[in-house]
C-alpha cells in the first residue's frame, strides 16, 4: 500500500468534498424549506467561475471575485425568488423542473453570447502561486489550501448563522417541518427570500474559487449538480449538517474511487447513495429518521 | 432525414463510374477547355473555439493558390468558404449546403473530428475529391478510408507514437500515460504505447478522466507511487493549460518529466508560462525548422496575414499543393477519379514541415520532430520518428 499517496488522495477528498458542501448547503436548503429542485443550481456554480473570469481579465485581483460573487450571487438569487420561483412553490415537481431546466439553457446562452465558447484558464493569485509539499513526491499549491480555508470558514459561518441567530432557528423550523412556520407565524416570504440569496451567493462564491483550480468551460456545473444531488440525498434533505458530512463522504469516496478503483469510479458514489436510500430513506442526518 | 434528400437510394458514385469516361470524354473537356472556374469548398470552422485554426488553414490555401496564380489544371480556382462553427450538429446539413447549393467539385476540411465525419461519407458516397487539412480520427483513413479521401495533417496515433519511440531509446523502461477518455485521447494513447514498446519501455498505468472534466488531482497523486520515468500527456487547448499548472503546481515536474503529443504544448505556452518550461513533445512541425521552403512559406504567410504561421497554416498549404498536384494530372477534372486519385497518392509534397509521401491509406509518411518547450516555443531539438506511417490498420480501398 502507497501510504504517502493515500494521505494525498484524502486531502484531494476533504477539498472537493469542502467545495461540493458550498454548492449543496444552498441546494439542500432550497429543497427542504422550499421544496423545489433547482436544476439551475449547476449554471450558478458556472455563472460563478465564469465571474471570476471576467474579473481577473479586467485585471482586478481574484479576491475581488469572492466578495463580487457572494453578492452578484445574493442579488440574482433574491431577483429570481421575487420574480419567478415565489409563484412556483405550490405547483408540483414537474412544473419547477421545467422552469428551472428553461434557467439552464438561458444561463448557458447567455454564456455563450456575451463569452464565447471556449475553455479558458483563470489565473492563481500571484501571492499564492507557490506549492508546498504534503507527501513525499506531491506537492499542494498554496491557492489549494486557501480554498481549504475558506470553504471551512464559510462553513464555520453557516453554523453560527443557524444555531446563534433567531432567522437562522426560523430557517432551521423551516427546513425540518415547513408547516411550523406558519403554526409559529413566521414570515415565510422573507425566510424564502434568504435562503434563495444564500444557496444562490455559496454556489456562485464556490464556482468563483474553483475557477482557478478547474479552468472555465460551458456547461462545467453539470456533474457538480448531479453530485451535489447525491449529497443532499445521502445527507438528507434540508440538512446543512447533512451536506457538510454528505459532501465530505462523498468527495473522500469519488477521489477514492478515481484513485484505486477506476474501472468503476463512475459507480462509487451512486452505488452508496443506492446504500443509504435503503438503509436510512431520508438521509444519514434527518432528523426524527 | 435532411441526408436523405440529397442521397438518393443508390449511391451516386456507383453512378458515376460508368459515366466518368463519357462525362470526361465529351462534357468535361469542353467545360476546362472554356477556362471554367473549379469551385473548391473550404468547409473550415470560422467562428467559436477553433476559429483561429480554420483561419489560418484557408489562408494558407489561398497563399498556395496565388503561388500558383490562382489556377490549378489550367483552371482558375474559385474559393468558397462555409463556417462548419465545429459543430458537429450541423455537420451533415453543412456538407449538402456545400454540395448542393454551392455545387463545390472539390472541398478542403475539417477541423474537428466529428465534423469531418459528415465529409468523409460525402466523400465516400458522392466521390468528391476531400483533403482533410486537420482532423485526426483515425477512421479517416484507417476502416472508413476511400480513393477519394485523403489527409495532409495526421493521425492522433502519429505524433504520440513517436513521443513513446523517443522515450524508449532515452532509456526509459517504465512510463504512464494520462488523457481524457475520448476517441483522440485513446487513439493517441495507443500510440504512445506501440511507440515506446518498439523502443524496449512499457507503459504500466493508464490514468484517464471524463472529457472535459479538469479535476486532474485524483489522477497526478497516484504519479510519485508508480515509480516511472515519465508521464506522457494527451491533452489540448484549454484544458492543455490547466493540466501543465496542475502538473508543475503538484511538484511532479522536476521528479517526473512530462512529455506528450505535441498538442499538449502547442499554441497554449503563452497561458502555461514557466510551468511548460523544459517539456518535451512530439509533431511532425515545430519552430526553428530552418530549410529554405519553411523560410518561405513562414515569409510568405507573415507578409499575407501579419501573423506567424503555426502547424494549422503549414497542413492547409499542403492540403492546397496535394489538390493541386492532382488537378495538374487530370488537367482540371476533379471528377477523373483514378488518375486523380493515382497522381495524389504518388506525390511527393514539398512541404515546410520537410517533404512527405502518403501511405496506401492516404496519410502523411512524415518526420516526427522531437521538441522542448523554451521560452514559449517549441524548438525542434531532434528527429522522434523518421518517415512515420500510421498503421492504417482496416483501410481496404476498394
Amino acid at each position: 500500500m502507497d501510504f504517502p499517496g493515500l494521505a494525498a488522495q484524502l486531502l484531494n477528498g476533504v477539498q472537493h468534498g469542502l467545495l461540493l458542501f458550498l454548492i449543496s448547503s444552498g441546494l439542500t436548503l432550497i429543497f427542504g424549506v422550499m421544496g423545489v429542485i433547482n436544476l439551475a443550481h449547476g449554471s450558478l456554480f458556472m455563472l460563478g467561475a465564469y465571474l471570476a473570469f471576467v474579473v481577473t481579465g479586467m485585471g482586478a485581483p481574484l479576491w475581488l471575485a469572492l466578495p463580487a460573487a457572494m453578492l452578484g450571487g445574493a442579488l440574482l438569487g433574491a431577483v429570481l425568488e421575487r420574480g419567478l420561483f415565489r409563484r412556483f412553490y405550490t405547483r408540483d415537481h414537474l412544473d419547477q423542473v421545467l422552469l428551472t431546466f428553461a434557467l439552464i439553457l438561458l444561463f448557458e446562452e447567455a454564456r455563450s453570447l456575451l463569452l464565447g465558447n471556449d475553455f479558458h484558464s483563470v489565473p492563481v493569485p500571484a501571492l499564492l502561486d507557490f506549492s508546498i509539499p504534503v507527501t513525499e513526491g506531491f506537492a499542494y499549491s498554496a491557492y489549494r489550501f486557501a480554498v481549504l480555508a475558506v470553504c471551512i470558514l464559510v462553513a464555520g459561518l453557516m453554523f453560527l448563522g443557524l444555531e446563534r441567530t433567531r432567522l437562522g432557528s426560523a430557517v432551521r423550523a423551516a427546513a425540518e417541518k415547513p408547516e411550523m412556520v406558519q403554526l409559529l407565524g413566521l414570515d415565510a416570504r422573507r425566510i424564502h427570500l434568504v435562503v434563495f440569496a444564500l444557496g444562490t451567493a455559496l454556489a456562485m462564491l464556490a464556482g468563483a474559487l474553483a475557477a482557478p483550480l478547474l479552468s472555465v468551460y460551458p456547461n462545467m456545473g453539470d456533474g457538480f449538480l448531479i453530485i451535489s444531488f447525491v449529497v443532499v440525498v445521502v445527507g438528507g434533505v434540508g440538512s446543512v449538517a447533512g451536506a457538510f458530512w454528505g459532501a465530505l463522504l462523498i468527495g473522500l469516496v469519488d477521489t477514492l474511487g478515481k484513485a484505486y478503483l477506476p474501472e468503476v469510479a463512475g459507480l462509487s458514489i451512486y452505488v452508496l447513495m443506492a446504500g443509504v436510500l435503503l438503509w436510512r430513506p431520508a438521509g444519514l442526518f434527518a432528523r426524527g429518521a | 432525414m435532411t441526408r436523405n434528400s440529397f442521397t438518393p437510394g443508390v449511391p451516386r458514385r456507383a453512378l458515376a463510374l460508368p459515366l466518368a469516361g463519357i462525362a470526361a470524354g465529351a462534357l468535361a473537356s469542353p467545360a476546362i477547355a472554356q477556362g471554367a472556374p473549379l469551385r473548391l469548398g473550404l468547409m473550415l470552422p470560422f467562428s467559436g473555439t477553433f476559429a483561429s485554426l480554420g483561419e489560418n488553414i484557408a489562408q494558407a490555401v489561398e497563399l498556395h493558390l496565388n503561388e500558383r496564380g490562382g489556377r490549378m489544371g489550367g483552371r482558375p480556382v474559385q474559393v468558397i468558404r462555409l463556417d462548419d462553427e465545429s459543430n458537429p450538429a450541423n455537420a451533415v446539413a453543412n456538407v449538402n449546403r456545400l454540395l448542393g447549393r454551392d455545387r463545390v467539385e472539390a472541398v478542403i476540411g475539417t477541423v474537428h473530428s466529428g465534423v469531418v465525419m459528415a465529409l468523409v461519407q460525402a466523400s465516400r458516397e458522392r466521390g468528391v475529391p476531400l483533403i482533410i487539412p486537420n482532423a485526426g480520427n483515425a477512421a479517416a483513413t484507417r476502416e472508413l478510408c476511400a480513393p477519394t479521401i485523403f489527409r495532409t495533417s495526421f493521425t492522433n496515433w502519429q505524433p504520440a507514437y513517436g513521443m513513446g519511440l523517443a522515450l524508449g531509446r532515452q532509456g526509459v523502461k517504465r512510463a504512464a500515460w494520462i488523457t481524457w477518455d475520448y476517441a483522440a485521447g485513446n487513439e493517441a494513447g495507443e500510440g504512445f504505447r506501440d511507440g515506446l514498446r518498439a523502443s524496449g519501455g512499457e507503459v504500466v498505468r493508464e490514468l484517464k478522466l471524463p472529457f472535459p472534466e479538469t479535476n486532474f488531482q485524483p489522477l497526478l497523486a497516484q504519479i510519485p507511487g508508480l515509480n516511472v520515468e515519465a508521464v506522457g500527456s494527451f491533452f489540448a487547448g484549454g484544458g492543455a493549460v490547466q493540466f501543465v499548472r496542475e502538473y508543475a503546481a503538484a511538484g511532479l515536474r522536476d521528479r517526473v518529466p512530462l512529455c506528450g503529443s505535441g498538442f499538449l504544448t502547442e499554441g497554449t505556452l503563452a497561458a502555461q508560462g514557466a510551468a511548460a518550461e523544459g517539456i518535451r513533445t512530439a509533431l511532425h512541425y515545430g519552430d526553428g525548422l530552418d530549410t529554405p521552403k519553411n523560410r518561405a512559406f513562414r515569409s510568405g504567410f507573415r507578409e499575407r496575414t501579419n501573423r506567424d504561421a503555426d502547424v494549422y497554416a503549414v497542413q492547409g498549404y499542403d492540403a492546397a499543393q496535394l489538390l493541386g498536384i492532382g488537378l495538374d494530372a487530370t488537367r482540371g477534372d476533379p471528377t477523373a477519379e483514378q488518375p486523380l486519385a493515382r497522381a495524389m497518392r504518388a506525390a511527393r509534397i514539398d512541404s515546410p514541415r520537410g517533404a512527405f509521401t502518403l501511405s496506401p491509406s492516404h496519410n502523411p509518411v512524415q518526420t516526427i520532430y522531437l521538441r522542448e518547450a523554451r521560452g514559449g516555443l517549441n524548438q525542434v531539438i531532434g528527429v522522434a520518428a523518421e518517415a512515420l506511417a500510421d498503421p492504417g490498420t482496416g483501410c481496404r480501398m476498394a
